[in-house]
């Protein structure tokens, strides 16, 4: 991270005290061992403790810091959850951390035109949680669903498992209520489809909390399906597996899901949950949605499909147990996994027919590097997620992980795919960003920053590799 | 000017001082605008990359949509978004490229199900005011790796940038498509059956409307609810239905293939005001507001999106945004020009859309004035 202002942080009592004038005095965190609190977020290997911590309540409260933070040249960073692994959250010690944490209120709910309206501290299983009852939910499903705020969901524009069919956040996001870094309050699309104009809420969602501040959300509900009833598939091949997915997508087949594990993570599930996975070197689970009668029609095809690339196993659900039985090993992965050893989690994504080649190379990477690492990922849509196994008690682990990680990275962009696909680009890749795009590429990009926020004051050092971002970024340092 | 590829487009906006206007195939004629230059992007064609099984499609911004249908058919696949074809609506003649429907965000009935456009859209390549070739995405269906620039081009209007090639999402064509078609349906009926089954679980991917005297069936309206899918699927999901709606007439239920074709070309290409006179309004509301809207006058109107999006056919002198004042959503004025096209939006949206478009076209040469 670049050197914090000295001159900022030594003006702290000020800006605390401009703050508390506009803030219940609940609102303003900054005591040195409560500020520890926001040091990090899911990336832990990354941590400074913030000059303060804000926790505003209203859209109201959240512009009277933005202007004064505007006034005083104090960075702000946004924060949700603090789930992100991409350390989008990491605060500098001479920033704000804005957290939105305490606005999670529902202020409106409307079947009829299938939408909530929510302040963006809420979780995203609350969202589904407020619509329930009615039977309907929030399609997009990250894996920290349970923990993670809609703001950061919309920050990073997140994805999930049954993205394959109902799309990520911004497929499902439709309107917002931004404050931008001067105070402005700005309402940009609503309940009704598609902008007049420019698509500002198209580069909103994914923006990283660097144009603005998101503090409410208008977002798409759906019907929950009749039933879901998955469909676990073994193969003693990547290749056939990968296959196996590309032949089912041709098929005209949409499943919600379509996931994927690798034998050294199916081993250490099963060590870890005790799901019953078969032995196998690679292991799909397939969902896919409907009435009774729609499941097992759909099934049967993904079967007679799936027969053609000669599965050591075929395991259909019949009953909700069995259902749950099958996805326990995969939600269990990553736990599994962390309690093997320390472990970094990827996100790169491929184009779906590069998929056994980029397995081998990551097998033989993984060779190379002397580093274990396994594999479980959304198959139906490339996405990756390489977990690779280190120690960090041991010297050097960690930058020899980080080493293997971006080479893996930079793999998934040669063979045409990208750095992330739904983690978000954070401090974590932010360096590597000149892999995927040329300096002109990344250029109109922060052009687009010096539109919202010229001073770059929010969320300054992410994203951007530092050094492209520098001149921009100098007038809030000198 | 119809350079045949991304170099000469970069001389092109280098050597031009003056306004440029930016075209496709030229079938959306409110879309030109007084320039001393054209560029057409219909020189830059072809399908560069297809790949089935992975559901994606790059092509350069001149290619027809013809082509791509048909490239796309040959597997059994389709554009998600199903894009209108504005040349009976116009009256214009041409051929509608990718790169116009990309530029506009051309979204038709399976909006509300698969997403508009610019939900379908990966990646794009650009040339901007500076004469840069900028990429932005790629050809995956999940990236998050920067700022989402794919979503900022798709409906810019070329006043962003040249668009040279675009990577898409594509979907199967399902085996069946089934339509319920209600005759006669009040607007408070049709909302009904819109809202009953856009929030049932059975999948819709078209709920509309079309008005008094199409296609010569007869005299009365007709209110549509399509599925799509596996042929089992269709036909229980069409039953379910039914059933809901048991409360009205019972609806006529269409299974064939071209009749289908027909009605939802009718309802994507606004096809019975093609030929009648007056403007063409097009309006994006909240669906229960269609309520409000039609109320507000005696004109025509052609209903997609399940309520949400209203085509209004109004005489020339009125300024359907006044009457629909209060109303929540926007209006475009499609065909006719004693009106601004576009609905002008709140100061901040209009200094942030000006920052935008000063960055990206410093010069102001593209498409000037077409956007604001």
């Amino acid at each position: 991270m670049p050197a914090p202002n000295t001159e900022v942080i030594g003006r702290k009592a000020q800006i605390v005290r401009r703050l508390r004038s506009v803030l219940p005095s609940d609102a303003v965190i900054d005591a040195p061992e409560e500020t520890r609190a926001y040091e990090c977020d899911a990336l832990t290997a990354y941590r400074c403790a913030p000059l303060c911590a804000v926790l505003p309540r209203t859209t109201h409260e959240v512009s009277q810091i933005l202007k004064i933070c505007s006034e005083e040249g104090v960075p702000v960073v946004p924060r949700g959850a603090g789930t992100s692994l991409a350390g989008g959250a990491l605060p500098t010690a001479d920033s704000v951390i804005l957290g939105v944490a305490r606005m999670n209120e529902v202020l409106e709910t409307d079947y009829e035109n299938r939408f909530v309206r929510v302040q963006t501290g809420r979780t995203n299983l609350a969202v589904t949680g407020a619509v329930e009852g009615e039977d309907f939910f929030y399609a997009p499903d990250p894996s920290s669903q349970l923990a993670c705020a809609i703001a950061g969901n919309i920050a990073m524009n997140s994805g999930g498992a049954h993205c394959l069919k109902y799309g990520v956040t911004t497929n499902n996001l439709m309107g917002v209520t931004l404050v931008l870094m001067n105070g402005d309050i700005v309402e940009i699309g609503g309940a009704h489809l598609d902008a007049a104009g420019l698509d500002l809420l198209g580069v909103i969602c994914g923006s990283e909390g660097q144009l603005g501040v998101v503090t409410e959300a208008t977002l798409r509900i759906l019907r929950k399906p009749e039933g879901a009833r998955p469909i676990l598939m073994g193969f003693d091949d990547n290749e056939i597996a990968g296959t196996c997915v590309s032949d089912i997508i041709k098929a005209g087949i949409l499943p919600v899901a379509i996931e994927f594990m690798d034998r050294p993570c199916i081993r250490a599930t099963e060590a870890f949950a005790g799901a019953g996975y078969p032995d196998v070197e690679a292991l799909l689970i397939v969902e896919v949605e409907g009435s009774e009668a729609e499941i097992d029609d759909q099934l049967a095809r993904i079967v007679e499909i799936a027969r053609r690339h000669n599965p050591v196993e075929l395991r259909e659900s019949k009953s909700s147990e069995e259902s749950a039985r099958i996805w326990l090993g995969r939600k269990s992965a990553f736990g599994a996994m962390g309690q093997i050893n320390d472990y970094m989690c990827l996100d790169g994504t491929i184009p779906v027919t590069e998929l056994p080649f980029v397995l081998r190379r990551i097998g033989e990477m993984s060779k190379e590097y002397g580093l274990d690492v396994g594999n479980v990922f959304h198959a139906g849509d490339g996405n990756m997620h390489p977990l690779i196994l280190f120690d960090a008690n041991k010297p050097g682990d960690l930058e020899l992980c980080e080493a293997f990680g971006a080479d893996i990275l930079r793999l998934c962009v040669e063979v045409g795919g990208c750095l992330t696909g739904e983690h978000g680009v954070g401090i974590e890749k932010r360096d590597l960003m000149i892999d995927q795009y040329a300096p002109n590429d990344l250029d109109i990009q922060m052009a687009v920053k010096d539109v919202f926020d010229p001073d770059w004051l929010l969320n300054p050092a992410k994203v951007f590799p530092l050094e492209a971002s520098q001149t921009r970024r100098m007038p809030v340092q000198s | 000017m119809k350079p045949i590829d991304e170099k000469s487009v970069v001389e092109i906006v280098q050597s031009t001082a003056g306004p440029l206007q930016i075209v496709g195939g030229g079938t959306r004629s409110k879309d030109l605008v007084t320039a001393d230059k054209t560029l057409s992007v219909a020189g830059l064609s072809g399908v560069s990359l297809y790949e089935p099984g992975a559901l994606t499609l790059v092509a350069q911004a001149g290619t027809p949509i013809a082509e791509i249908n048909r490239v796309l058919a040959a597997e059994r696949q389709r554009l998600a978004f199903e894009p209108m074809d504005h040349r009976g609506l116009l009256s214009t003649s041409g051929e509608p490229t990718i790169g116009g429907a990309v530029a506009a965000n051309v979204s038709g009935p399976r909006r509300i199900q698969a997403g508009a456009c610019r939900d379908s859209l990966l990646g794009v390549r650009f040339v901007d005011g500076a004469g840069r070739i900028l990429k932005n995405g790629g050809r995956v269906m999940k990236n998050v790796t920067g700022y989402d620039l794919v979503k900022l081009m798709a409906g810019s209007r070329g006043t962003l940038g040249v668009v040279t090639e675009v990577s898409l999402k594509v979907q199967a064509i399902p085996e069946c498509t089934g339509t319920l078609a209600w005759s006669g349906l009040g607007w408070a009926a049709a909302l009904k059956v819109f809202s009953g089954a856009l929030g049932s679980p059975y999948d819709i991917t078209g709920a509309a409307r079309l008005p008094e005297g199409w296609g010569n069936r007869d005299e009365s309206s007709w209110t549509f609810i399509r599925v799509e899918g596996l042929e089992n699927s269709v036909k229980y999901r069409l039953g379910e239905l039914q059933k809901t709606f048991a409360e009205f007439p019972a609806p006529k239920v269409i299974l064939d293939h071209e009749e289908n074709q027909q009605i939802w070309q009718s309802v994507r290409n606004v096809s019975p005001f093609g030929d009648k006179v007056g403007n063409v309004w097009r309006t994006s509301v909240k669906p229960t507001d269609m309520i409000s809207v039609v109320g507000k006058s005696d004109y025509e109107h052609v209903v997609d999106w399940g309520g949400g999006l209203v085509w209004t056919l109004a005489p020339e002198d009125v300024d359907l945004r006044q009457i629909l004042k209060g109303i929540e959503g926007y209006s475009t004025l499609v065909r006719g020009d004693a009106f601004p096209s576009f609905e002008p939006e709140n100061a901040i949206v209009t200094r942030l859309s000006e920052g935008l478009r000063q960055k990206f076209d410093p010069r102001g040469i593209f498409n000037p004035g077409l956007m604001g």
